[in-house]
């Protein structure tokens, strides 16, 4: 369980206390699939730093099953939305990187990261570098590489912004496949509304100055999510009542 | 599970790869044209009355030095101060690099005196260096040192400074300590700067190493073409500028083959 209290992060700019998170608190379960949407400097990629470990908080703190985040771990996986792929390695080694820090012996280093570069459905080039594939691709290979270390929680910081309308919609039910098989806590930033609602069992709708949680909307829809959900009546009124919450903010 | 449908990268740049090795050979073709268009001028420049030696003299003059083992003796020893210059150079370059961009205290010790030494051109340490150190070999091979490390020194250094942090973050959180960060993140994505470091070292240590053989030596393509000069030897000048020339562009070559083949991951416009 993850669980945000009363989590507070400024810091100077430009002589004035820029607050990036007013005392933000929030409760994720297991396995929940919960996506963070809101306008850009709402400080939704702050909060996912402070989970991830990479930031830490002003003040209040982030808690794993009770314990504070003090840095970053093995149980969290973190995906950037710039790829972040090692570009003098090969699909495999990326995927293998995190089992090599483990001291994960190598051949079963080699067995697991097959195991998820297949999941992700890039067999094919598990020996091509990074420079050689499109963003889709590297995001997946992303995503098999944070899969790979094993980690109960997926932090995924806008992954499917750098790419194309057609490939994100793709990549949306790839991911859902893909947590389907291998249930994680994901925790999933993104300022794509129809994305929020379709990925999510959860969204939190954040806005800026100072970020704050505005709503928290359930989405009682059930998994399998397919195209036909995605044109259906009830997606379409849950979708409404998200941007209404992100774009029409009381401010 | 759904599969995303994507063309094979081979398939993908085959066209440019095809347009490039077009683009290569057209480009040997106009190098070519171009070395035999240049000596077509020399040898007109020659002719019409300029006091300069025309080709065939100084093939003629080749092929003497070559017979009597004094140009292989000279591009021995000229190579050998050059090559332990620049190896030491570079040896003690990329650790230095490393420390200065790794641990900010060795930056702020450090980069004073090398952004001083910088601005002082090698050659003009030659005084001193003899001066302090005789005029036996030491001096030449430390000029060229310094020449190489302050060149490879300041691009190790913005190669460290210059790794993407997301890239750092990315093996943090896949569980990476600091000693690894540097070993399997640092190394690998400053190789690039150091090697571009390494070639403007070794062009910086090449020609610092003519200009000290100039004034202190008993052989060397520098000495050979200095000693030439007292007799107004022109062919044998020409000798010694064509094979500095002909040997620095070698190493040149094959510091960028090296270069080539280590950073191929890196993504080219």
């Amino acid at each position: 369980m993850i669980t945000v209290d009363r989590v507070h992060k400024s810091f100077p700019l430009g002589g004035e206390t820029f607050t990036a998170l007013g005392d933000v608190s929030l409760e994720l379960a297991d396995n929940e699939f919960v996506t963070i949407v809101g306008p850009s400097g709402c400080g939704k990629t702050t909060l996912m730093n402070i989970l991830a470990g990479l930031e830490t908080p002003t003040s209040g703190q982030a808690l794993l099953d009770g314990k504070p985040v003090t840095g970053p771990g093995p149980e969290r996986g973190v995906i950037f939305q710039q790829y972040a792929l090692f570009p003098w390695l090969t699909v495999r080694k990326n995927v293998e990187f995190g089992l090599k820090t483990k001291g994960v012996p190598r051949d079963e280093r080699r067995r697991i990261a097959e195991h998820f570069i297949d999941l992700v459905g890039l067999s094919q080039f598990a020996d091509a570098l990074p420079k050689t594939l499109s963003g889709g691709m590297k995001q997946r290979v992303a995503i098999a590489r944070a899969y790979a270390v094993n980690p109960t929680i997926l932090l995924m910081d806008e992954p499917f912004g750098a790419v194309d309308a057609l490939t994100r919609v793709r990549l949306q039910d790839q991911l859902l496949a893909t947590w389907s098989q291998e249930k994680r806590t994901v925790v999933f930033i993104t300022h794509d509304v129809d994305e929020a609602v379709f990925l999510a069992n959860r969204v939190i709708v954040m806005a800026a100055r100072p970020g704050r949680i505005v709503e928290v909307i359930d989405v009682d829809l059930p998994y399998p999510r397919n195209d036909e959900l995605r044109l259906s009546p009830a997606f379409t009124a849950l979708r409404n009542r998200v941007w209404n919450a992100v774009y029409h903010q009381e401010s | 599970m759904t599969l995303v449908q994507t063309p094979a990268p081979a398939a993908a740049q085959e066209a440019p790869a095809g347009r490039r090795r077009r683009g290569r050979s057209r480009t040997l073709v106009l190098n070519a044209v171009s070395v035999v268009a240049g000596i077509g001028v020399w040898w007109a420049l020659a002719l019409s009355g300029f006091d300069i030696p025309t080709p065939p003299e100084v093939l003629k003059r080749y092929g003497e030095l070559i017979a009597d083992g004094t140009l292989l003796a000279d591009v021995g020893a000229s190579l050998t101060r050059v090559l332990i210059g620049f190896v030491l150079g570079v040896a003690l370059a990329v650790p230095v690099g490393f420390l200065m961009g790794w641990y900010g205290p060795v930056r702020g010790l450090v980069e004073p005196w090398i952004q001083f030494f910088r601005t002082i051109p090698p050659l003009a340490i030659i005084p001193l260096a003899i001066v302090l150190m005789g005029i036996g070999e030491t001096p030449k091979i430390f000029v060229i040192f310094l020449a190489s490390f302050l060149a490879c020194v300041i691009a190790t250094f913005q190669g460290v400074v210059n790794v993407d942090t997301t890239l750092i973050n990315a093996a943090r959180v896949l569980g990476a300590n600091d000693r690894v960060i540097f070993a399997r993140v640092v190394v690998p994505a400053s190789t690039p700067f150091i090697l571009v470091g390494m070639r403007v070292g070794l062009g910086s240590s090449w020609a610092t190493l003519v200009a000290a053989e100039l004034i202190a030596a008993q052989q060397g393509l520098g000495y050979r073409m200095q000693s030439a000069q007292l007799y107004y030897d022109l062919p044998t000048i020409f000798v010694g500028l064509i094979t500095i020339g002909v040997l620095g562009l070698l190493m040149d070559r094959l510091l960028l083959l090296a270069e080539t083949k280590l950073t191929s991951w890196q993504e080219r416009r």
